[in-house]
């Protein structure tokens, strides 16, 4: 099949739909409002449904129920949506719910700006809402990949039953690229006994409730053991990462979606100045590939973070360290975004420091 | 290789139109592409912008912030882009609406009268394919037909009457330069 | 042994969590008899509230969804469109419904969603120890209106089956009260119209219950129930809002009849 050139919103919402999404929920809000404008097209063209919901917290429970009534379903918003539906999205944790999420992040705090912004990381990887839980984040560098991923989130979402944030910035949401996406993507969806869709007493599955109220303690404790041993496994299984030029590398550059982009130019300038540097790019930032950043300690003195915040990303890289290499950090905030050059000085900084 | 290029004019001059047809026919050439519109709150006070990198290695950074071609269609975005064009580089503008030269002395200057061209094609509307047809012939040098095949996949069969016309505006430009 | 009274097969086994002299206990009777008396107990889904219906999966014997505080419309929205020819309710409170989730009901009746709400209408919170409802009538005194509601402070209470039977999307909407024999037998007929009117693809259907909370109001069974007649009927008026199966004309003269009663 031909090469597309699509804008990520779009790849995004055609990977959904290739990969069997049928109903989408969303609210406007830039820069994401392409996902909602193609999904209201197309879901018509392929017997699906598009439903623009009145708020956020509408569309993220109508998803809820399309999950619990056993679709495939997604949502998508930005950095102030995505504030609203962590209600919704609790609920559907608590409940085991498979469905997509995608924020495509913008400058915040409060209404912040519409450009690009790696702000909401603690947001995504840490759950988000309120309750001990974690949830799949994926991290798209390139169009052709947020599609890839998008679709990837579908499988993912229903084999662990929970919900996937798929997690670019404006940037991405907003460029073009060319895509070549199949026809359909390939898709496991599992049996779906918990789902209502109508029950008898002759059924033989037992009645379905889609739920997250346990009123005994004890047996919300059981609930959550068992969630924490579906993270494990999700650890265990899920983790995915780029790395390049690490094998010899002095100084790891370790920057995810966009800003992967940003530090593999500014790597390959080093590299032309005689700077052994390389970069690990983490495509599931939860699971975060904490192993692989160990990994690169062997032979790297330095590693240094670089992020469109003001430094999220950095403390699990800390964390799978644990305080054997030194970690330093550069970003920009509020829709700034670092540049090639800027990159590069600080990795040149960075060498300095390990003569 | 790899070519930067910022196309900046008011809205409804083309402008992100001229950066995806760069795109698709550079696409269509093997090229890696990447096209990054302006989506800030400017582009409700009417003015548009969109950075194209053309490679032949896996783009880096899709921003175009030191643009190694800058196409600009109006006096507003020669005044806000003229000074980020990287020396050495190329500012192609639009000698039909901007009254003055770009100052600049390290950068390849072209003028380009494609309003006024247009007008004698007898179309006003493809003054931004005299413009890419310029564009093309000093910096990307990619076949006409590549474009073409580009507009025409754009615009789809419905306007295929139109392609006759934009080939005349693309080739109008190329001979410019 | 002749079998002269059975309970409907659409509610479960399960004690219900209700305290004595509540009557969501007989709404959920009336609710369950008619998706039973329907036949339609195998396609039904339910949407349980947060309030004191909140372990309503526990009772209604079909497959259920529990949902966040106020937001059963959009749950019930998102299950209706997966599975159209499914019948979908909610069953909310007025906290639920009027207060938190005001924009998502006013929402699903304004698109006409195919789906029934039963609400539930005590004037008070229950199940957070009856704290001011945005139903609560003036001067009645809950734990956060200690000195009575105080219409300058907190405004009218909101009449929701007269709000909602003005919007296009609505099919049926009514309100209907549980305080005597003949008054649950016309809840009854209202409440299996809604869900025949779902059925039908009618549109956006609703049934507004006056309920009693003995508990919070700080009265026994009876007097509640007496209570809801002087107090609660004069303010909230029994009768039909909106009826798409009836004429425009009939259905106002309906609630004339009933306003004047």
């Amino acid at each position: 099949m031909a090469k597309l050139l699509m804008k990520g919103n779009e790849a995004i919402a055609e990977a959904a739909i290739r990969a069997g999404c049928r109903y989408f929920f969303g609210y406007p809000i830039t820069p994401q409002n392409q996902i909602p404008e193609y999904m209201s097209k197309r879901m018509p063209q392929v017997g699906g449904t598009f439903l623009q919901a009145e708020s956020e917290v509408a569309a993220i429970n109508m998803v809820y129920g399309a999950a619990g009534a056993g679709a495939r379903v997604m949502t998508s918003s930005s950095g102030p949506g995505i504030s609203l539906k962590q209600e919704g999205i609790t609920y559907i944790v608590g409940a085991e719910l498979p469905c997509v999420i995608v924020n495509i992040m913008r400058g915040g705090p409060g209404l912040g700006s519409i450009q690009p912004s790696q702000s909401d990381y603690f947001q995504a990887t840490r759950g988000g809402g309120h309750g001990d839980y974690n949830m799949p984040v994926l991290a798209p560098a390139s169009v052709a990949e947020a599609a890839e991923l998008t679709a990837k989130a579908f499988d993912l979402a229903d084999k662990y039953r929970t919900p996937v944030l798929v997690l670019g910035d404006g940037m991405i949401g907003q460029m073009m690229e060319p895509v070549d996406m199949p026809e359909a993507f390939p898709q496991t969806v599992p049996e779906k006994p918990w789902a209502t869709v109508g029950w008898s007493d002759k059924s033989a599955r037992p009645r379905a409730v889609v739920n997250s109220l346990y009123i005994d303690p004890k047996v919300l404790e059981q609930h959550n053991i068992r969630l924490q041993e579906k993270y494990v496994k999700i650890a265990a299984e899920q983790v995915q990462v780029a790395t390049e030029l690490t094998d010899d590398a002095e100084i790891v550059l370790v920057a995810y979606g966009t800003m992967s982009r940003i530090a593999r130019s500014a790597v390959r300038a080093a590299r032309a100045e005689g700077i052994k540097v390389g970069l690990i790019r983490p495509i599931t930032l939860w699971p975060f590939p904490s192993d692989t950043i160990r990994q690169a300690a062997k032979t790297a003195e330095r590693f240094l973070v670089i992020e469109m915040s003001a430094g999220q990303m950095i403390e699990d890289v800390k964390l799978a360290l644990n305080g054997a290499r030194p970690v330093g950090f550069y970003g920009r905030m509020g829709g700034m975004v670092p540049s090639v050059d800027e990159v590069l000085s600080e990795i040149r900084k960075t060498a300095r420091k390990g003569e | 290789m790899e070519t930067k290029v910022l196309f900046a004019g008011f809205g409804g001059q083309g402008v992100l139109l001229m950066g995806q047809l760069l795109c698709k026919a550079a696409m269509h050439e093997d090229f890696e592409v990447s096209w990054m519109p302006s989506y800030g709150p400017e582009m409700r006070g009417g003015e548009a912008n969109c950075g194209v990198v053309v490679a032949d290695e896996p783009i880096g950074s899709p921003l175009v912030t030191e643009p190694d071609v800058a196409v600009i269609m109006n006096k507003p975005s020669l005044d806000k882009f003229e000074s980020q064009v990287r020396s050495g580089g190329t500012i192609l503008y639009n000698s039909s609406l901007i009254d003055r030269k770009p100052a600049r002395g390290d950068v390849r200057v072209i003028a380009v009268n494609c309003n006024d061209i247009a007008q004698e094609l007898g179309n006003p509307r493809v003054a931004n394919m005299v413009m890419l047809g310029a564009f093309n012939k000093a910096a990307t040098n990619l076949p006409v037909e590549s474009l073409i095949g580009a507009l025409r996949a754009t615009l789809g069969e419905s306007k295929e009457k139109l392609i006759p016309i934009n080939r005349k505006a693309i080739e109008t430009g190329e001979a410019l330069v | 042994m002749a079998v002269v009274f059975e309970k409907t097969k659409a509610l479960t086994d399960a004690t219900l969590s209700y305290c004595p002299g509540c009557t969501h206990g007989i709404i959920h009777r009336l609710v369950a008899e008619s998706i039973d008396e329907l036949g339609v107990m195998e396609k039904s889904i339910g949407v349980a509230p947060v309030g004191c219906a909140v372990f309503a999966y526990d009772f209604f014997n079909i497959d259920m969804q529990q949902a966040a505080h106020g937001r059963a419309p959009a749950v019930a929205t998102g299950i209706k469109r997966v599975h159209p020819n499914n019948v979908v309710f909610t069953y909310q409170g007025d906290g639920d419904l009027a207060s938190i989730g005001m924009a998502e009901i006013v929402h699903a009746a304004a698109r006409g969603e195919k789906i029934t709400t039963i609400f539930v209408n005590n004037a008070i919170y229950g199940m957070t120890g009856g704290q001011m409802a945005p139903t609560t009538l003036v001067g009645q005194v809950t734990t956060t209106s200690p000195y009575g509601r105080n219409p300058e402070l907190c405004g009218m209470p909101v009449r929701m089956a007269e709000m909602l039977g003005g919007l296009a999307g609505a099919a049926y909407v009514a309100r209907v009260s549980v305080h005597n024999v003949r008054a649950v037998n016309e809840a009854k007929r209202a409440i299996k119209k809604a869900f025949e009117l779902q059925i039908a693809g009618k549109g956006f259907t609703m049934v507004e219950v006056l309920s009693t909370c003995p508990t919070n109001w700080g009265m026994n069974p009876v007097e509640a129930l007496g209570w809801v007649e002087s107090n609660m009927i004069p303010y909230y008026p029994l009768g039909v809002f909106k009826d798409v199966s009836k004429d425009a004309v009939l259905a106002s003269k309906d609630v004339s009849a009933k306003e004047a009663n």
